[in-house]
């Protein structure tokens, strides 16, 4: 039996163009993506203490899934204004082998759209050398990437939280997209998601922050 | 009319390493779905005209957007599958006028040839619920690697007044087929059987 600390067993690609959800119909639909990966839980049926090396293997996962899902949406970097990311572990492991895709997800992503900061420092808990920065934009996708994870059955639907990537109070971009891959995850698999948009929910008028009025760019507002 | 789209979707599947064997070339499932307005909802309509001819459009529409996911050309097309869920306020007759008089014609151009019948699945539901679109050989009904169902599901639709659509196309069979029958390469694709 071999055992190879990263095993992709299937990609799913899913995008979806709203054009209206009955009101006026959006001169450009709003286009959502996710994609997944179905991956061997390497841990799977027993407990395993030292789980942080599939963390830094699973690195080029995340940054070729969020290119994979870009070029999947069809659009420029430019036109990603939210993101979220998830994970569905099979019933043979633990919500923390979902846990453990926190630091590959999201930086992936984050680099993907023009994030400057310093991964290593994020993954050693030190925080990110941009949080805190008032003056201008100092880079992109500056905000958290949320995210939601699970221990679920073949085909269970996780809704995966969006944000806005620069700051994470943006009203009109509060989203959620629910994902599923029909006959995964098995017992011994881990879905890996990552998700992103073009823009706001399609008929989104709740007020609060506007994207137009970022200005701290610290992540949050 | 044309088709009233609220929603338009797009997935791809594949599979890359299935009972710890590899796939080479991985098996690929592309699916294109419509979530549509059902202009009969609520009312018997003797004449369902609308719904054929938005069959007719979204044969195309869903099948060319099938082939870009896939990024092929159109005869490097395998199997095919069509298949509709109609909301409450409607009845199991509207995704036969959507799937049976002339969405076939536009779908089999965008694949190239499409000797076979195209399989279909039909239901009537509400949100959230799930079809297994049938998958078959677009050239010949009888090849037993590409007997499949993609299973096609939107989380919010249909409302009682929509109705999905659902068209999927490959470029492969199943993962790991052997359990014999006529095989891909055995064809001659004239009769739409074998």
């Amino acid at each position: 039996m071999k055992m190879t600390m990263i095993e992709i067993r299937r990609v799913h690609t899913h995008v979806e163009d709203i054009h209206h959800e009955f009101g006026p119909v959006a001169a450009q639909p709003l286009r959502r993506g996710a994609v997944c990966a179905v991956l061997t839980n390497p841990f799977a049926g027993r407990h395993v203490a030292d789980i942080l090396p599939m963390m830094d293997a699973l690195q080029p996962v995340g940054i070729a899934m969020a290119e994979r899902l870009r070029a999947a949406m069809d659009v420029p970097v430019e036109r990603i204004e939210s993101y979220g990311k998830g994970a569905i572990v099979g019933a043979a492991g633990e919500l923390e082998h979902g846990a453990l895709w926190h630091v590959p997800g999201g930086y992936a992503m984050r680099e993907l759209l023009g994030w400057k900061g310093d991964r290593a420092a994020y993954a050693a808990g030190k925080g990110s050398p941009s949080a805190g920065a008032t003056v201008g934009q100092p880079g992109n996708a500056l905000a958290i990437v949320p995210s939601t994870k699970k221990v679920g059955p073949p085909g269970a639907p996780l809704d995966v939280p969006m944000t806005h990537i620069n700051a994470a109070y943006v009203r009109s971009h509060f989203d959620a997209i629910e994902v599923r891959v029909p006959g995964a995850p098995r017992p011994d698999e881990i879905v890996f998601i990552l998700a992103m948009s073009t823009g706001a929910r399609v008929h989104a008028r709740v007020g609060g922050l506007k994207a137009a009025d970022i200005a701290q760019w610290n992540g949050l507002r | 009319m044309a088709a009233q789209i609220r929603k338009l979707i797009v997935e791809l599947d594949e599979t890359r390493i299935e009972m710890g064997r590899t796939i080479d070339p991985p098996t690929r499932r592309a699916l294109a779905i419509a979530v549509i307005a059902n202009p009969y909802a609520g009312r018997y309509s003797e004449n369902l005209d609308e719904l054929v001819a938005i069959g007719e459009e979204l044969g195309g529409l869903l099948g060319a957007k099938c082939i870009a996911a896939l990024g092929i050309a159109p005869g490097q097309a395998h199997s095919y599958g069509k298949a509709a869920i109609v909301g409450e306020a409607g009845e199991l007759e509207h995704a036969a006028a959507i799937l049976h008089p002339k969405l076939g014609a536009p779908l089999r151009q965008a694949v190239e040839k499409g000797a076979a019948l195209v399989p279909s699945a039909k239901k009537l539901g509400g949100l959230g619920t799930a079809i297994d679109v049938p998958l078959g050989h677009k050239d010949a009904a009888f090849v037993r690697s590409h007997f499949d169902a993609i299973e096609a599901r939107v989380a919010d639709a249909p409302r009682a007044n929509e109705i999905v659509v659902a068209v999927a196309v490959t470029d492969s069979g199943r993962p790991n087929p052997r359990i014999g029958g006529l095989q891909a390469h055995e064809i001659k694709g004239e009769d739409g059987l074998r």
